[in-house]
């Protein structure tokens, strides 16, 4: 490691022996946002303004302002989002260590789990099944859910009935377990948010909000293409937007993978 | 006799699609009093208040006791046709286009001598229903039906050139979410319509179920620019009647809100939305206005009466109202030189979940639904749909300043409000 430069990471990356796997959906104004009762405030989903197109209002450039929700498309969750984390020092996306911002990933595969049951919550005792095989998940990682959730229909995906969203997700104990006894920097899925769609009716409601933000650590939210990572070896570049104070941002998530093979 | 109305062709692609001409736009500030009337569905004259004289046309003074106490009041609809003409070669473009027209002079039972337009089921020595209709131009035009309407009257050219009735004409109702917008399609349709229902965010659940089988939803989002400009992309050049369902009504006021994000909305939904809409469909609603049988007709608002003035329980929503209203006569100017109606509506709380606690009376979203119909049915204006409106109105008429602290004082039925 000691002639290692940061060049090298560009080198391999044009050599193959490195290859980049981008994990974000395209922020458009159609893509799902939480959806809350009405009565409370509401995430804003994208919206497009054209401010010129080669037009009388700027003849020679195409631009757009646009405004959106911290929490809409493939998104980041700093720990001041949650209650449980309002006190925490460096705890939202302008003050978080950049340190931070470039991380390993172990993925666990529950796709089957999930296509079977849409409700399906994530258990210590499954990663420790998982972790029998792939090894300890190291402290100081992301742990991403891979559910195929991110491969469903807009409606599918959100998945809405009368009784709320029924989408998967980790169950109270295995979210506090990951935190206190692994360690783990954050927590990744590919559905709407990082806990289940039942969540609300957990004990504690919403535990990977609650654990995660309660110590310090990340969410991110609404990834794809996780089938095309390893159970273990992938590092994630996950940068947030510098928001003032901000809860969190929609970011461009990339995941570092070796081996040849065309990007991702 | 009346030819009954045939289901329009398609038009051939080698024709170009004929600009609207406008009637003679001509009228003195006296005669806009009947436009008043006409947009109101209102057949209404001068009357002398001193000798009691109904006067036709306008006059500044009583023609018969020079009194100029002259006031709009409603007058009996009943005529006699004493003689018709078919006009078969006229000098004005407009008339011109659609020879041969048939005109009337009709005696009124209340007086005056009047000269109307001549409903084709109609000849001369027969007795009239009369009514004041706005024509393309937006002014107003008497009109001479038959005393008895029969049931196909509205297929009468002339009549069709006075209302903007649904009947094979392909409408757009912006928003299915809403009950009133369910209930609109479905009038719509039962009034002969082809019906597109915009459905916004796809992905929550909607039960296409409560629509008739014949209404096709389409993708809109009237708070997405873009998503308007796709859906006016395909379907724009064929919506011949607009009518803006969408909604978005919060009860409370400024003070005691935190935030701006509920006010945002509101101006998102209700003002942005009329302007996305209007920049995409209406350009080319009015470029089609005198596109046959199922040209271009109507574009149909739906405001709250709280537009005219605020109600402090629905403070921000009454304001983006007003704003919305302010927006619709601009509007309703740049479309008529289309022949395209826009048509306002005012009704008082309506029956659905964002007036809950209000108490009754309250506004069916299938009262509002039959009253839109009837509306393009008889080409009128600005409509008053239930007592909470009218009241509001004639409150406003007597005296602004009381109407002013009565609503101040008007809960919307919560406790402690």
């Amino acid at each position: 490691m000691t002639d290692f430069t940061p060049h090298d990471i560009a080198a391999a990356i044009a050599a193959g022996s490195l290859r980049l796997v981008d994990l974000t959906f395209t922020l458009s104004p159609e893509f799902p946002v939480i959806v809350l009762p009405p009565e409370f405030g509401q995430a804003s989903p994208l919206r497009i303004q054209q401010i010129s197109r080669y037009d009388a209002d700027g003849p020679g450039w195409y631009w757009n302002n646009i405004t959106l929700s911290e929490h809409t498309g493939t998104h980041f969750d700093a720990p001041i989002h949650w209650h449980t984390g309002r006190t925490l020092p460096n705890n939202a996306v302008d003050t978080l260590p950049v340190e931070h911002m470039i991380a390993p990933a172990c993925v666990i595969d529950c796709s089957r789990e999930a296509a079977a049951d849409p409700d399906f919550l994530l258990t210590r005792a499954a990663v420790e099944a998982w972790e029998r095989v792939h090894g300890q998940v190291a402290s100081g990682s992301w742990v991403l859910l891979r559910t195929d959730w991110s491969k469903r229909s807009a409606k599918d995906y959100a998945n809405l009935r009368a009784d709320g969203a029924h989408t998967p997700g980790p169950d109270p104990q295995v979210m506090q377990w990951l935190v206190e006894e692994r360690g783990i920097l954050g927590f990744g899925t590919e559905t709407i948010g990082t806990d289940a769609g039942q969540a609300a009716h957990f004990n504690p409601p919403h535990p990977a909000h609650h654990f995660l933000h309660g110590a310090g650590r990340y969410g991110l939210q609404c990834l794809r293409n996780l089938d095309q990572l390893p159970a273990t070896g992938a590092t994630l570049i996950t940068a947030p937007l510098k928001i003032l104070n901000g809860s969190g941002s929609p970011l461009r998530v990339l995941a570092l993978v070796s081996g040849k093979g065309s990007n991702g | 006799m009346v030819e009954p109305l045939q289901k329009p062709a398609r038009r051939t692609p080698l024709q170009r699609t004929r600009r609207q001409a406008l009637p003679p736009v001509i009228r003195s500030r006296s005669g806009m009093l009947l436009t008043k009337a006409a947009a109101e569905g209102r057949f209404a004259l001068q009357r002398c208040r001193d000798c009691g004289t109904f006067c036709y046309p306008a006059h500044d003074a009583c023609p018969v006791c020079l009194s100029v106490e002259l006031a709009l009041e409603d007058a009996p609809t009943g005529g006699l046709v004493v003689s018709e003409t078919t006009v078969r070669v006229p000098a004005d473009v407009y008339f011109k286009e659609r020879a041969p027209w048939r005109v009337a002079l009709v005696k009124l039972d209340c007086g005056p001598v009047v000269l109307a337009h001549l409903h084709a089921g109609c000849g001369e020595g027969d007795r009239v229903t009369m009514s004041l209709q706005l024509d393309k131009a937006g002014l107003a035009a008497a009109f001479a039906r038959p005393a008895n309407i029969p049931p196909d009257a509205a297929d009468d050219p002339q009549w069709r050139e006075m209302t903007a009735s649904p009947k094979f004409r392909r409408a757009l109702v912006t928003d299915g979410r809403t009950a009133v917008g369910r209930a609109t399609a479905a009038a719509l349709a039962a009034a002969g319509a082809t019906v597109h229902v915009g459905i916004a965010e796809p992905w929550k659940p909607f039960d296409g179920e409560a629509l008739p089988q014949s209404c096709e939803i389409v993708p809109l989002d009237v708070t997405d620019e873009r998503s308007v400009r796709d859906l006016a992309a395909d379907i724009g050049g064929k919506v011949d009647i607009l009518v803006n369902t969408a909604e978005y009504a919060r009860p409370g006021g400024l003070l005691d809100r935190r935030g701006t994000g509920t006010i945002r909305s509101e101006i998102e939904h209700n003002y942005l939305g009329l302007v996305h809409l209007a920049q995409t469909f209406g350009p080319a609603m009015r470029g089609r206005g005198a596109d046959g049988i199922d040209s271009a007709a109507a574009w149909v608002n739906l405001f709250s009466v709280y537009a005219l003035a605020n109600w402090p329980a629905y403070g921000t929503f009454s304001a983006v109202e007003a704003a919305c209203l302010s927006l619709s006569h601009c509007l309703r100017a740049e479309m008529r030189p289309g022949g395209i109606r826009v048509i306002n509506f005012f009704t008082g709380p309506l029956d659905t979940e964002w007036f809950q606690t209000v108490p009754p009376p309250k506004v069916a979203p299938q009262t509002l639904a039959k009253a839109i119909v009837s509306a393009l049915d008889r080409g009128i204006e600005d409509v008053f749909v239930g007592d909470v409106a009218e009241d509001v109105r004639r409150r406003l008429q007597a005296n602004p300043k009381a109407l002013e602290h009565e609503l101040a004082r008007q809960g919307n039925g919560q406790a402690g409000q």
